[in-house]
């Protein structure tokens, strides 16, 4: 007994699980069943039971991508009763805990769905247009050594936080997930900002987000309706705000370059 | 084998300048003939991969993950030490470097832990122009807190992420080098072996995760940076995936394992809850900045709370006992890490351990919350509060939190040189994968920084010096050893799929985990470690003859992923009780009971155990081959460690 409630009674649980045995077979809803799941047993622990059972049938256990359990690497992206991470607000799959469900509950377990995240087996996806969106214009272009000390350029603290907000995207792909277009926008402002803010990154501040909103549209993402189901289901609350944020630095910048991408 | 450390000659603050102009470099125009290998993409290997290719070395980079920016760094949260002095409080190299010497407890190499205390500035500079949001004061000027083991602030941080923002930095610099195509990353794509052509590293055996293809791919040099082993012991604040595998198979092709048993019990995180415990979560450090630790003073009080008749909240101040305040008066909550879990098991084994099994102590907030108000604490602590009330449901605003010691990290690693190199010429270990800077205990917040130390500032300089005497002549996969190699990972994986019996990985696993937390873990004796090797041997035994897992290789298994890397744990737990057992004295995290002042503080026997122990693979199921690094210090007296 971890928790506070110590009334809570172990659940049995009924799970629909998308099972698909690759990236290009067909895949379907299976039903299983999971007995005296503890209340203080995270999501993944009660997939984790699951899949033991599975194993000593004989049968494949259920893949899902997963590492740190503790909220941070981004790795863990199950849709959730039709909801990213489920129905927990500001929370990844991995720290949402049982005590959210019912015993009898019936659950239902998918991947995230969307064409530029391909499904590698099961639940797991891949998420590698992320990287490649990243790797357009997501960084400062500073090579090893030669920077100059750290506190040779103050930042306003204000700045500093606000920059600091937007960098704490885990790029699990939740925002896509939750987004009726499949829209990456939320994920793309969080690091457009982050930039835009502090010093560092104004010397390539327009090439940036040209370069990143360009390979966002390559990668097959939908467009932004302004809806802000991203920001609802983001685990880690990154705002809204960095979209408009996006917006304008992405106006501001075709408007006075030449880069015609 | 001479264990050669190539530790520069000369006054300590003198030798890495010396050894930089000394050691060899490749002429810019013949870099590009170079290709490296690096695996693992963590803060060592995504700093190294990307400083090896903004120099101009062709690189590949592997990483499991689905994305190198998924790496364990992620997960630190305190921060990052470096000996910048912003606070003029008498910080220095030498201060930074005698604090890592001492909270080591005397069993790292002195030089090079001095280049991490000079380069530590380096890599916070580096950080910020990577736009890594640091916290700030109101003036703009960098902030910092203290950490375990310091008597000064020299810790940066970016509030309890700081791992995840210096991660984030290293993988900017990665991404941007593999759209300039200096880097090739293989995501999804696990190490399983390394090749040695003529007693040289010459490349790598890899299953492709998604495929179960196993690839062979060829370089001029190979650098593992595949992090600790924590895992060993199932139950650890690690990240599931977290695995000794690539390191080990670096052993047994003839890189010397050292100094195993060092393995570091983290003082604070969440207690165990159950049995179907995944993992272990860790509350940082720099918590006990502002929490006070304690348990009743009474073991009948502490009966009562762990009955719930009574909140902790409502003991009174006279019945509790502030233990580390009471016992070290100079550094109180503040004692390393080894010296508050070995306090914190006292207080459980002698009854007055809280929660519902008796093993946690109490984490109380409540002065501070007092002094400086909630919204204060919650500003500095915010996301490590959420996140213990999710996990526990219990909000430590108002009830103090429960913690317990937990495995975090892994002291012991890969045997290095001064030049990070392995026994094996060609395969260098960074990071957390080598035992070079901490010796028998870690100090908090030094982690990342040897990780970027390792990635950004050392190996860039160092493998050069190996690469101008290697030719530069295109490498390929066509010799023997890449088939043999390959041959032997194919064989090992039908073999884990052919047994069908009926135990599965994870089974095996928290047998194996078992087995070293009771007797390899934070109290050890001589008895309980012979215990230990015959019941590892049996499970070992067991494992190979009755593991169960479905499915086939050629495709996404990952029961046959877990399969493996327990399979490589159950050998790695037998050398670490060997080790354990051999080492008669008790120092940092190696804790024997034989060997304990009248205090119950370790005892140290410097003259016959001030040594790296670095053990040589002899064959499967042979007794390891000891070999000796002398350690000689040369600029710090050895002392009793004192917190008090």
């Amino acid at each position: 007994m971890a928790g506070s409630n110590p009334n809570a009674k172990p659940m049995n649980l009924t799970l629909n699980v998308w099972r698909q045995p690759n990236r290009t077979a067909p895949g379907k809803i299976v039903e299983y069943h999971v007995k005296d799941i503890s209340p203080d047993m995270s999501f993944l622990e009660m997939l984790d039971v699951l899949n033991e059972d599975l194993l000593h049938a004989g049968q494949d256990p259920v893949a899902f991508d997963h590492d740190c359990r503790e909220g941070i690497c981004g790795s863990c992206d199950l849709f959730i009763n039709g909801r990213s991470h489920g129905p927990e607000k500001g929370t990844t799959t991995c720290q949402l805990h049982m005590r959210k469900f019912s015993d009898g509950d019936t659950i239902t377990i998918e991947p995230w769905r969307a064409s530029a995240f391909p499904v590698n087996k099961d639940l797991s996806v891949d998420r590698s247009a992320f990287d490649r969106i990243i790797q357009a214009g997501g960084y400062v272009s500073v090579n090893t050594g030669g920077a100059p000390d750290g506190n040779e350029i103050p930042i306003p603290k204000e700045i500093s936080d606000r920059a600091f907000e937007a960098a704490t995207c885990i790029s699990c792909g939740a925002c896509v997930a939750a987004c009726k277009n499949a829209s990456a926008m939320l994920f793309v402002s969080a690091k457009v900002s982050q930039l835009a803010l502090l010093p560092q990154g104004q010397p390539e501040r327009k090439t940036r987000v040209e370069n990143m909103v360009a390979q966002m549209d390559k990668e097959g993402f939908g467009a932004c309706s302004n809806i802000g189901s991203c920001a609802a289901e983001c685990p880690v609350g990154i705002s809204l705000e960095n979209i408009a944020i996006l917006n304008r630095e992405f106006l501001a910048a075709k408007a006075t370059s030449n880069n015609l991408a | 084998m001479l264990l050669d450390s190539k530790i520069p000659e000369g006054p300590l603050a003198e030798k890495w300048e010396k050894h930089k102009f000394n050691v060899k470099l490749v002429n810019p125009a013949n870099k590009r003939k170079y290709d490296v290998i690096v695996v693992g993409t963590g803060l060592a290997g995504g700093a190294a991969a990307a400083s090896l290719a903004e120099l101009g070395y062709n690189v590949k980079a592997f990483t499991y993950h689905d994305s190198p920016r998924r790496a364990h760094s992620i997960a630190a949260q305190g921060g990052i030490n470096a000996a910048k002095n912003y606070q003029n409080d008498g910080d220095s190299v030498f201060r930074l470097f005698y604090d890592t010497i001492k909270g080591g407890d005397y069993r790292a190499r002195e030089a090079n832990v001095y280049r991490l205390a000079q380069v530590s500035v380096n890599i916070i500079d580096q950080c910020v122009a990577q736009g890594v949001p640091f916290a700030r004061e109101y003036g703009g000027l960098l902030a910092n807190r203290s950490f375990g083991g310091a008597q000064v602030s020299r810790t940066f941080y970016a509030r309890g992420q700081t791992g995840q923002q210096l991660l984030l930095g290293a993988y900017s610099a990665l991404s941007r080098q593999i759209a300039y195509g200096k880097v090739k990353m293989y995501t999804r794509s696990e190490m399983l072996d390394v090749v040695v052509v003529d007693g040289q590293a010459r490349g790598i055996v890899t299953r492709n995760l998604i495929t179960g293809e196993i690839e062979t791919h060829a370089a001029h040099a190979v650098v593992l940076a595949t992090g600790g082993y924590g895992n060993v012991f199932y139950l650890s604040t690690n990240a599931k995936y977290c695995n000794v595998t690539a390191a080990w198979r670096a052993h047994k092709k003839g890189a010397y394992f050292a100094n195993p048993c060092f393995t570091q019990i983290h003082p604070t995180c969440i207690p165990v809850s159950g049995d179907y415990q995944s993992k272990l979560t860790l509350m940082s450090e720099s918590l006990r900045n502002d929490g006070r630790v304690w348990v009743p003073k009474t073991v009948e009080m502490a009966e009562r709370v762990r009955q719930n008749q009574i909140k902790p909240q409502d003991i009174p101040e006279d019945e509790r006992d502030y233990f580390l305040e009471r016992k070290y008066p100079a550094f109180g909550n503040l004692v390393p890490r080894d010296v508050a879990s070995r306090n914190a098991k006292q207080m459980c084994d002698e009854g007055r351990g809280v929660g519902s099994t008796g093993l946690a102590v109490y984490l109380d907030f409540s002065d501070v919350i007092k002094r400086t108000g909630a919204e204060a604490v919650s500003q500095k602590y915010g996301n490590l509060f959420a996140m213990y009330e999710k996990i526990t449901d219990e909000n430590p605003y108002e009830r103090p939190m429960r913690i317990y010691p937990a495995v975090h990290y892994t002291m012991g690693g890969l045997w290095v040189d001064y030049n990070l190199q392995t026994t094996v010429p060609g395969l260098y270990a960074t990071g957390e994968c080598n035992f070079s800077d901490h010796g028998a205990n870690r100090l908090g917040a030094s982690a990342l920084m040897q990780g970027l130390a390792d990635g950004y500032f050392v190996i860039p300089y160092t493998i050069g010096d190996y690469l101008a005497q290697t030719p530069p002549k295109p490498v390929d996969t066509s010799h023997p050893a890449f088939a043999e190699s390959k041959a032997f990972v194919q064989a090992r994986t039908e073999r884990l799929l052919s047994i069908k019996g009926t135990r599965t990985p994870t089974q095996f696993h928290k047998a194996l985990g078992h087995i070293m937390w009771e007797y390899c873990g934070m109290a050890r004796t001589a008895e309980g470690l012979k215990h230990a090797k015959a019941e590892i041997q049996k499970l070992r035994q067991e494992f190979w003859q009755d593991l169960k897992i479905t499915g086939t290789g050629e495709e996404l298994n990952q029961a046959l992923e877990n399969a493996g890397r327990v399979a490589d744990f159950l050998e790695l737990g037998e050398l670490m009780v060997d080790d354990a057992l051999h080492r008669n004295e008790s120092c940092g995290g190696h804790f024997r009971e034989e060997y304990q002042t009248p205090e119950g503080e370790a005892l140290r026997n410097d003259d016959e155990f001030a040594y790296v122990a670095a053990w040589e693979y002899q064959g499967d199921n042979q007794p390891e081959k000891l070999n000796k690094e002398e350690l000689t210090f040369e600029n710090v007296k050895l002392t009793q460690r004192s917190y008090k």
